[in-house]
């Protein structure tokens, strides 16, 4: 369809420019970059600006729960063992009332003061204890999104565990993308030992069972202890391990790009190795590492899951949405569900709205896509 | 001609294509009517974007999604209308009574499956012929379009074959059928010369072997002379003129007819400047008699020399082998400052590695190459630097030379930053502005991105890019091969321009004769990585000394004999 792509942008008819005709004053204007660019195009994209929106939202709710703002009390255990959800309120809960059932048979059904050496030192005791402030909270019956075993707000839990989840996720990709496509870039682009001795790395690396490196990665980065505990070290393992099938693709655009004629202009203009790999060539294989970008994100989020399983995770006295799916099976035989659904459902809002904006992003850099 | 001798009868065309919803659809053919008689051939001319394809592909019901086909169209064809027929209907006619050829045959073979099975498929398909049978008829056809020893040639996978070759391997799957109608879409264009005469002749044959008629579509009237009956011109969208050939080469009535006979270079004439459409349309037609005089001194200045050029490839072969092919063998020769060196030779004689090592885009294997008395071979690449600068290519396929994802601006001022031309980036973007007016294109091209303009208008991108350099020679690497002849003819004329304007050497690479001839002061032929014949223009084409280059000189298409003379 030459003759539609040709005319669907009116191009200027040629000037006849003959050397002696003084020249009109050329009209300025600012030249829009590629990102200016690529901003409005995705602002008229309907879908792309609400994926933007909604992930710029699980960004300041990480941001916000991470600086403490919100969620810093998602410890506190607000309410009664699997309290209900809020739109549920008067559903049964047979749980708690069995654990209060059991809180008020403790009174001790037999009188042993007679034969206690201790009796009579009890009343001094009591009386003692009154003057401590004991304030019994009243564990409420429901909590917005219902609670968990410990009657911790599960909405709580979700804000807080999307700070790890997102941010082990999103970095982890991050890192890989980088990993994968520098690497990628060298062995396409140089070829010959490089590429050598980069594809004998890759072959060996993924030779390995894929749980089997994670865990030798673990092994040492929690042995070592240099990464210390936390998150650091999954982030790490994550990114050094998910490397490669980034690197295969974009080794495999780069040895398709190295030898296109706009690649070999540049070097007859003399840019340099670096220049056209990174400045030529790499916006025009974008495409293939965001994407990657984005599925690696989703599967490092599971991945964590995995990873907290095999107790390589994140550590107890945090929360994630992974260590939640993994509280949820057992909950889920018992009919408690509201767990699963709210780390469940946060996942995929973020990983669809996340998938839908690369997408979007991808066609936005892409001049010819109007 | 009475209506029982018309094979195919298209009414009243118009063809709009939805682009952009807010907009209203583009209309590519407005209001086309003729008629293809039965054992006849058509030929329909026009520039990229006059809608000779669609209106082709309207023909078999191949028009993409978002076309509108207005109702008052018809297409005639055995009493029926194409255009309402069925889906069912057109796909028992497609193949059958009405078979296509398409201009790229690497991209229209399937690379998986060997040539002979897929005409064999095209047999059992329409024709309800066994494996067996199928086999054997694949086997004639094969014959028939001459591709030599059809019994070993059958079972080869189209890249075994050349691009000669496969063309044919397409031709005989349209003709499978016997079809009653060929529509041959561009079918030589990506062939070279010699290759190009053979599949003309080759199709003239099978048209008159089988009384069917040929619809060919081409953008260069120049060959359809020899093989057409009847010329449909088109531009814009609307036939312009329609006729037996004869009246259209010696009597052509529209301006545009007779711009597009005159635009392609001529063997027998050198015009200072070549005429181009507008010349016609808007001119009086007959501006350019002074011929320039063409060829070499031995007192000329050498500004670039190649000593024993040789590049030789290897191919891995086996676990641990090594296969060398030789691209280039022993070339030498002399570059005049300020004149023009042709490189002519079919696809696969070595011309373009010979451009590319010069600039040291590939290394040399051997030889040397004198640029100013300094050997650029053996310079490092930090040395090198100083002369990329003044040794310039401009690439074949303007569509993949520019770097889609910048902006004309960013093309023109990536090499001046490179290589610290201008004070500041005001003064560059000054140098810019002034090169994209003094290559004929609008100031605001500057904030637009390569895939915003036409063919011809991003080899001038590429020209203007080169020139920001001030280079001293220019290596043009088939820079005018892919353009239709109006735009290539521009495209000559600056290039010409620029060369009388600033003083600069080309060494012009194309497999085109006549342009070869119009442009270059010293010609060089090659073969097989060799130098054939080296000479001054006019002395090889009025006494080539090689077999080879008679050959090479007998391809180019002749036009029609009794051409008109325009002057």
């Amino acid at each position: 369809m030459t003759a539609s792509k040709e005319l669907r942008d009116p191009v200027p008819a040629v000037i006849p420019a003959r050397a002696g005709i003084p020249l009109p004053p050329p009209p300025r204007q600012e030249s829009p970059g590629l990102w200016t660019l690529a901003w409005r195009r995705l602002r008229r994209d309907a879908v792309g600006m609400v994926s933007l929106v909604v992930v710029v939202f699980f960004l300041l709710m990480m941001a916000a729960s991470y600086l403490g703002l919100i969620a810093g009390d998602w410890n506190k255990e607000r309410g009664v063992s699997y309290a209900n959800p809020a739109f549920l309120a008067g559903a049964e809960n047979l749980e708690a009332r069995a654990l209060q059932g059991r809180e008020a048979s403790k009174t001790p059904p037999v009188d042993l003061s007679d034969i206690d050496p201790l009796a009579p030192r009890y009343k001094e005791w009591e009386e003692r204890a009154a003057k401590i402030a004991v304030t019994e909270v009243k564990r409420s019956d429901t909590l917005p999104l219902g609670g968990d075993k410990w009657g911790r707000d599960v909405l709580k839990k979700v804000v807080k565990g999307s700070e790890v989840s997102i941010f082990v996720g999103l970095t982890a990709a991050i890192l890989a993308t980088i990993i994968g496509t520098v690497l990628g870039a060298m062995a396409g682009y140089w070829g010959r030992w490089v590429n050598d001795f980069l594809e004998w790395f890759y072959n060996i690396f993924t030779s390995i069972p894929y749980i089997l490196l994670i865990l030798a990665f673990a092994a040492v980065a929690s042995a070592s202890g240099k990464f210390g505990k936390g998150i650091l070290p999954i982030i790490l393992i994550l990114s050094l391990t998910g490397w490669t099938g980034i690197y295969r693709l974009m080794r495999a655009e780069y040895i398709k790009h190295g030898n296109r004629e706009y690649v070999k202009a540049a070097q007859a203009i003399g840019a340099s190795n670096r220049s056209r790999m990174f400045v030529h060539i790499l916006p025009n294989v974008s495409h293939v590492a965001l994407v990657q970008l984005s599925q690696h994100a989703v599967g490092f989020i599971k991945a964590e899951v995995i990873l907290s399983f095999l107790g390589f995770g994140v550590p107890v006295d945090m929360v994630s949405w992974g260590t939640m799916l993994a509280e949820a099976q057992n909950e889920l035989v018992i009919g408690k569900w509201w767990q699963l659904f709210a780390a469940g459902a946060s996942m995929a809002v973020l990983v669809t709205a996340f998938s839908l904006l690369t997408d979007s992003l991808r066609d936005a850099l892409d001049p010819k896509i109007k | 001609m009475t209506n029982n001798n018309l094979l195919l009868q298209i009414q009243d065309l118009d063809i709009r294509f939805t682009i952009d919803r807010r907009e209203a659809p583009f209309q590519a053919v407005k209001g086309v009517t003729f008629d293809i008689p039965t054992n006849t051939t058509v030929a329909l001319v026009g520039e990229s974007g006059s809608g000779k394809t669609v209106s082709a592909m309207a023909i078999l019901g191949l028009l993409p999604e978002n076309s509108i086909v207005a109702a008052s169209s018809r297409i005639l064809y055995g009493g029926r209308d194409l255009l309402k027929a069925t889906l069912g209907q057109m796909q028992a006619i497609r193949g059958k009574d009405i078979s296509v050829i398409f201009q790229e045959p690497m991209t229209s073979l399937n690379p998986v499956f060997p040539v002979g099975e897929q005409i064999g498929e095209v047999l059992r398909l329409h024709m309800g012929m066994g494996l067996r049978q199928a086999h054997e008829r694949a086997k004639e056809l094969l014959a028939e379009v001459g591709i030599p020893d059809p019994q070993l040639r059958i079972n080869s996978y189209p890249h075994e074959m050349s691009g000669g070759q496969q063309q044919r391997v397409m031709i005989a799957m349209a003709i499978a059928c016997e079809p009653k109608l060929l529509i041959a879409d561009e079918p030589t264009t990506a062939l070279d010369v010699t290759i190009q005469k053979q599949i003309l002749d080759l199709i003239a044959k099978l048209q008159d072997r089988h009384q069917m008629s040929v619809l060919f579509i081409t953008h260069d009237l120049g060959v359809v002379g020899e093989i057409a009956d009847h010329v449909v011109v088109m531009q814009e969208g609307l036939i312009q003129e329609q006729g037996p050939v004869r009246a259209i080469f010696e009597a052509p009535q529209h301006p545009y007819t007779k711009a597009l006979l005159a635009c392609r270079p001529r063997l027998d004439r050198r015009p200072r400047r070549l005429p181009v459409i507008d010349d016609f349309l808007k001119g009086d037609g007959r501006p350019h008699l002074e011929e320039r005089q063409r060829g070499t001194d031995p007192g000329d200045q050498i500004i670039l020399e190649a000593k024993a050029l040789t590049k030789t490839f290897f191919l891995k072969e086996g676990l641990f082998g090594k296969r060398a092919v030789p691209a280039v063998k022993d070339v030498s020769f002399r570059l005049p400052k300020g004149k023009t060196l042709g490189l002519v030779g079919e696809s696969g004689s070595g011309k373009t590695t010979v451009g590319l090592t010069l600039m040291r885009l590939h290394d040399a294997t051997s030889g040397e190459v004198l640029f100013e008395g300094r050997d650029l071979l053996r310079l490092t690449e930090k040395e090198m630097m100083a002369y990329r600068r003044r040794i310039q290519i401009i690439f074949q396929n303007p569509y993949a030379s520019l770097n889609p994802r910048f902006t004309v601006g960013q093309i023109l001022l990536e090499p001046m930053r490179i290589h610290a031309i201008g004070k500041d980036e005001r003064e560059r973007v000054d140098l810019a502005f002034q090169l994209l007016s003094r290559v004929g294109l609008a100031p605001q091209s500057f904030y637009k991105y390569p895939h915003e303009f036409s063919g011809g208008q991003r080899q001038r991108i590429a020209i203007a890019r080169c020139l920001t350099m001030k280079p001293d020679v220019l290596i043009c690497d088939e820079s005018v091969s892919a353009l239709d002849v109006s735009v290539q003819a521009q495209v000559l004329n600056l290039l010409q321009e620029l060369q009388d304007e600033f003083g600069l050497s080309y060494i012009f690479i194309s497999h085109d004769l006549a342009v070869v001839k119009y442009i270059s002061d010293r010609v060089m032929v090659m073969n097989d990585g060799a130098i054939v014949e080296i000479a001054d223009s006019d002395e090889i084409y009025l006494n080539p000394k090689q077999e080879y280059t008679r050959k090479l000189l007998a391809s180019i298409p002749k036009g029609w004999q009794h051409a008109v003379d325009l002057t």
